[in-house]
């Protein structure tokens, strides 16, 4: 691509190409099999989402998240913020006019045709392409302006192919790219000096997603860091708390005038009465668990204790740091710190919730390309157990290998990788290539049926718990603002 | 490693990966073609092959092809054993489509083997040949890592292999392989691949007049200029055409010589001329404009009274059906009637070759007339053929601009007439975004091709499309939006249900003609003069 993407034809082409890329890659992993497909009675994500178009358009939004004759809570109640429910409303407006049967009341559960299908994987990929494809973009042009176009091209692709997102959004089924997209945004619009903007930008996002609170922390921090160090730190704090208000009176508005509302919008969106963590996560406790057993030992208020003290434990560092030396870098870094911390430490850890760290490091890539790259592939690893069971090995494999030679063709043309870093490679690929031939091959042991998503899961979180280590250092020891200074990289083809 | 060979394995990889992305999506019944090949060729004695007819898809390949399938299916009965028996019901397998698709992926790996051939030969001979600094090193680089991407990303052999089912990777690359030969004057290899690949798809053999005559006046006389007709006689090398013909008899020997006792049932199957005229879609060929020209008189004939009914609705061609289907103002044309039309058109381009052997670039420019003749003119052709045509011209379009301009075109056109080949919805997106990047990448990646050094490279001037090929090209948007909205926002889909296929068939007849047209004009101008390539 290297001699094609050097031509003078308005750098436009090059994000008209990553983009049509990025889609055209987008539908092929589109064309598997959706989580839950034609297994009743529950189904999978494809069905909840489903189902919330069909509860949002046809009842009252008095009614979205309460137990009714209509709405039955156990069977994929509305378990997200507003925002979500609002975007489900609109799609099911769609739906509406295209077929009503797809979201008719009651009836519909467990709807599947192709049709549908297509409709569904549609949403999914406008969503993306506008809320995260085009930011991503942006943000690589922005941090990446005095670089070739090649470099740009080459890293704005890594970023949009991430293995993991793809894999969720397109082939499992969800629309993470929504509430990461919208982080981005905010970190865009807060690296561009809209910190306004930016802190409306990230409430949104955590009003379409509860789980983007694992990046609240560094948004927080980051931005309550810079207002200190202004002029008239006291004015900024109180806009952006305004800002930040106004922002969720506005999207909880509907809930807001009754407290049974507000209140059991609450109760639905964070569960504390389940586990510790659910099936096989790549987070310290699951871990742990495979050689103590945790839950025989301790309550589940004292679980719930240890996790929360372990997680304060573990990203209060990183914050603290953001808040006296905040710098675009480090933000970034914290980003990564904060949601990995999360991750590996708090209650109630789903697997796909490594997404949420893979967006901030998949930022990093100009910098640590090594690294981060690394962890993309780690993170995709991760969730192996669950993307075979929606039957999407097939596009896992392909994926991963062809982002493995894209990091590799950027590492040969435009970094100097280091020797530990490249060993760092070479084990993890054997690994993860050993560890999937044995689970093809082999049979596992009657007494451990789960063997190969317990190695899976137990070696993901050591090389993330190594991942957030690095992290921190990396904050710690950080030149000041690198996004200003020049990346340190052989530059071949200028 | 050197630059060609480090761009071909990547450029290799990523496509293989790409493709690999593409197991999942729409298959047509040729997937059940070749399973049910699959499946006799492992299941039967050889003597059963061609007569094996449980299945409606029978054996209608020549027999190297056969042998290829046969060798297939011994990993394929490991694979999955219930693929390879003879039933007449699909059969498909979550084994049995990783196994096709994935020997699809494989085998393409000759394709691209054989591009980076014939860009290593390519640059080696164009920097021993530029005695003028005209061509700088980076130059030939560039324009072959084009050529790699323009052949190996091609957009029909994408969609017609790894979405569609065919093994025309494989075929191209032994294409190309014949062609790289020709180039290096090495003439009876070039015949042993041509030869081969007509025993595995006899298709090609509209292309071998090109090669016929090529090899008969390069290789069986000595020189390139005679004074006279008894010079040329006495010239003539009768070692060197026996050896020719001793490669071909032997390659048809080992390939037909198993099924000599049934050699009129494996013909009746290879050329099943009951077919019609076109295709239920009609290719975008003379033909298609002869229908419609054909439809549009009977059309006002009906009006004005001049026609009966009856007889309008007997001559119905757009039903669907592939069967002989006779006109209803003009004359009907018979197999003989293309068959002639053929050799007619091909005939001042082969003529041409013979007067002016100067090269081969005036070989694989007669090659692709040929190609490109018989399917403007030739019988039942589909819509498919035009990549035989597409794939050759990308070694010319690499070469200057002219060709580049005409080239460029021509992807347009014929990759949009392969369009109603994917009508699923699902794979919708997938052939629009494939096409825009391909033409994005043909257009931009063509102009640097001609520009002479990385640092000309600000200063690029675009293809010359005039004003009405851009207005065609932006026309085919129009079609596509008629195709996909229009027409059923005008509620047509019940009363002209093929109308969008008509018209996109008709609109791409066009613009091919008229880029065999204006092909054929300057390939005979440009051939006849010696120092070919001063130009532009």
């Amino acid at each position: 691509m290297a001699e094609f993407l050097s031509n003078p034809h308005g750098f436009i082409l090059d994000n008209i190409i990553a983009t049509l890329i990025a889609l055209l890659i987008r539908w092929c992993i589109s064309l598997n099999p959706y989580s839950g497909k034609g297994k009743p009675p529950m189904y999978g994500d494809y069905e909840a989402q489903r189902h919330w178009m069909e509860l949002t358009t046809n009842l009252p939004v008095k009614q979205w998240y309460f137990e009714s004759p209509n709405n039955n809570l156990s069977y994929w109640g509305i378990d997200y913020p507003p925002l979500t429910a609002y975007h489900m409303w609109i799609c099911g407006q769609i739906a509406k006019r295209i077929n009503p049967i797809w979201i008719e009341l009651n009836t519909s559960h467990g709807y599947e045709s192709s049709n549908h299908q297509l409709f569904m994987r549609y949403t999914v990929v406008m969503v993306d392409l506008i809320l995260y494809i085009i930011p991503v973009l942006l943000f690589c042009n922005m941090v990446l302006a005095k670089r070739s176009r090649i470099l740009r091209f080459s890293l704005s692709l890594l970023m949009l192919l991430q293995p993991a997102s793809l894999l969720i959004d397109h082939g499992h089924f969800q629309y993470n790219c929504c509430s990461l997209g919208l982080a981005l945004i905010a970190i865009l619009f807060i690296f561009r000096g809209h910190d306004v903007f930016g802190a409306c930008a990230f409430s949104l996002a955590l009003n379409y997603k509860q789980m983007e609170l694992y990046h609240s922390l560094p948004f927080f921090c980051y931005l309550l860091g810079k207002s200190l160090h202004s002029s008239k730190p006291f004015f900024k704090i109180i806009t952006l708390g305004v800002t930040v208000i106004i922002t969720f009176g506005v999207c909880w508005f509907p809930f807001l005038f009754d407290t049974n509302q507000a209140t059991q919008l609450v109760k639905r969106l964070f569960p504390f009465n389940r586990g510790l963590y659910e099936d096989k996560v790549s987070n310290v406790w699951c871990t742990v668990n495979v050689l103590i057993k945790l839950r025989q030992i301790f309550s589940q208020q004292t679980l719930v204790a240890l996790s929360l003290l372990a997680t304060v434990a573990a990203v209060l560092p990183s914050s603290i740091h953001l808040i006296i030396y905040p710098s675009r870098h480090r933000f970034i870094l914290a980003l990564v710190n904060s949601s990995l911390a999360f991750f590996l430490f708090s209650y109630q850890v789903h697997e796909k919730s490594v997404l949420l760290a893979c967006m901030p490091a998949s930022l990093l890539l100009p910098w640590y390309p090594a690294e981060s790259g690394l962890f993309l592939l780690y993170a995709t690893f991760s969730m192996v157990p669950l993307l075979i069971k929606d039957g999407l090995l097939l596009p896992y494999i392909s994926i991963m290998m062809l982002y493995l030679y894209l990091l590799y063709i950027t590492f040969r043309s435009y970094y100097q990788v280091g020797t530990i870093q490249k060993y760092m490679y070479g084990i993890s690929i054997m690994v993860m290539s050993c560890l999937h031939g044995y689970a093809a091959i082999a049979i596992p042991p009657r007494r451990y049926p789960d063997l190969v998503a317990v190695l899976i899961s137990a070696i993901s979180c050591c090389f993330f718990t190594l991942f957030f280590l690095y992290c921190n250092y990396l904050q710690f020891t950080a030149s000041d603002d690198l996004i200003k200074a020049s990346v340190t990289s052989k530059s071949k083809s200028d | 490693m050197d630059y060609i060979a480090t761009s071909a394995i990547r450029i290799g990889i990523i496509a293989s990966l790409f493709k690999s992305l593409l197991i999942p999506s729409y298959r047509s019944t040729d997937f059940e073609v070749h399973r049910n090949w699959l499946a006799i060729t492992h299941s039967l004695p050889v003597s059963q092959w061609y007569y094996e007819n449980t299945s409606q898809w029978t054996l209608d390949y020549p027999p190297l092809f056969a042998w290829f399938e046969y060798s297939l299916s011994q990993a394929a009965a490991v694979v999955d054993p219930e693929m390879v028996v003879i039933s007449k019901l699909e059969y498909a397998s979550y084994r049995t489509i990783i196994f096709q698709r994935l020997s699809v992926v494989i085998t393409d790996i000759l394709l691209i083997y054989a591009v980076y051939d014939y860009c290593k030969w390519w640059s080696n001979n164009r920097r021993l040949s530029s005695s003028s600094t005209s061509h700088g090193e980076n130059n030939t680089m560039i324009a072959a890592f084009v050529l790699m991407v323009l052949v190996i990303f091609n957009f029909g052999l994408i969609i017609i292999d790894h979405v569609h089912f065919q093994y025309n990777g494989m075929l191209f690359g032994i294409f190309l392989l014949s062609i790289t030969k020709i180039a290096q004057e090495k003439f009876c290899q070039a015949a042993l691949f041509f030869i081969l690949l007509l025993n595995f798809k006899h298709l090609f053999a509209y292309v071998a007049p090109a090669y016929f005559v090529y090899l008969l006046r390069r290789y069986c006389f000595g020189k390139l200029q005679y004074s006279s007709w008894t010079e040329m006689r006495q010239d003539f090398r009768f070692t060197h055409l026996a050896k020719l013909s001793l490669i071909v008899l032997a390659v048809i020997s080992i390939s037909f010589g198993p099924f000599i006792a049934m050699i009129n049932q494996l013909i009746s199957r290879l050329f099943p001329f009951k077919r019609g005229l076109c295709h239920a879609y009609w290719a975008p060929n003379f033909w298609a404009l002869y229908n419609v020209v054909d439809k549009a008189v009977a059309m006002i004939s009906l009006r004005l009274g001049l026609l009966t009914g009856d007889k309008w609705q007997s001559a119905s061609m757009t039903g669907g059906k592939v069967t002989e289907s006779d006109h209803i103002v003009l004359p009907s044309i018979r197999p003989l009637t293309t068959f002639g039309l053929t050799l007619i058109s091909i005939l001042p381009s082969i003529v041409h070759l013979w007067r002016f052997p100067y090269s081969w670039r005036a070989f694989l420019r007669v090659m692709i007339l040929c190609g490109f003749s018989s399917f403007i003119f030739g019988w039942h052709v589909h819509e498919k053929h035009l990549i035989t045509v597409i794939v050759p011209f990308t070694l010319l379009a690499i070469e200057n601009k002219n060709d580049a301009r005409l080239f460029f075109l021509l992807s347009c056109i014929g990759h949009y007439s392969l369009f109603p080949l994917l009508y699923e919805p699902t794979e919708s997106p997938i052939k629009h975004i494939l096409y825009i990047l391909y033409s994005i990448f043909a257009y931009y990646g063509l102009q640097l091709c001609s520009c002479s050094s990385l640092k000309s490279i600000h200063r690029l001037r675009p293809l010359k499309v005039s004003l009405f090929e851009k207005i065609y090209i932006i026309g085919l948007l129009f079609v596509q939006i008629y195709t996909i909205f229009l027409h059923s926002v005008f509620k047509l889909n019940d009363k002209l249900p093929f109308l969008p296929l008509l018209i996109t068939s008709v609109y791409c007849s066009i613009g091919v003609l008229y880029v065999w047209a204006n092909f054929y004009a300057r390939s005979i101008w440009l051939t006849s003069d010696k120092n070919e390539y001063i130009e532009d």
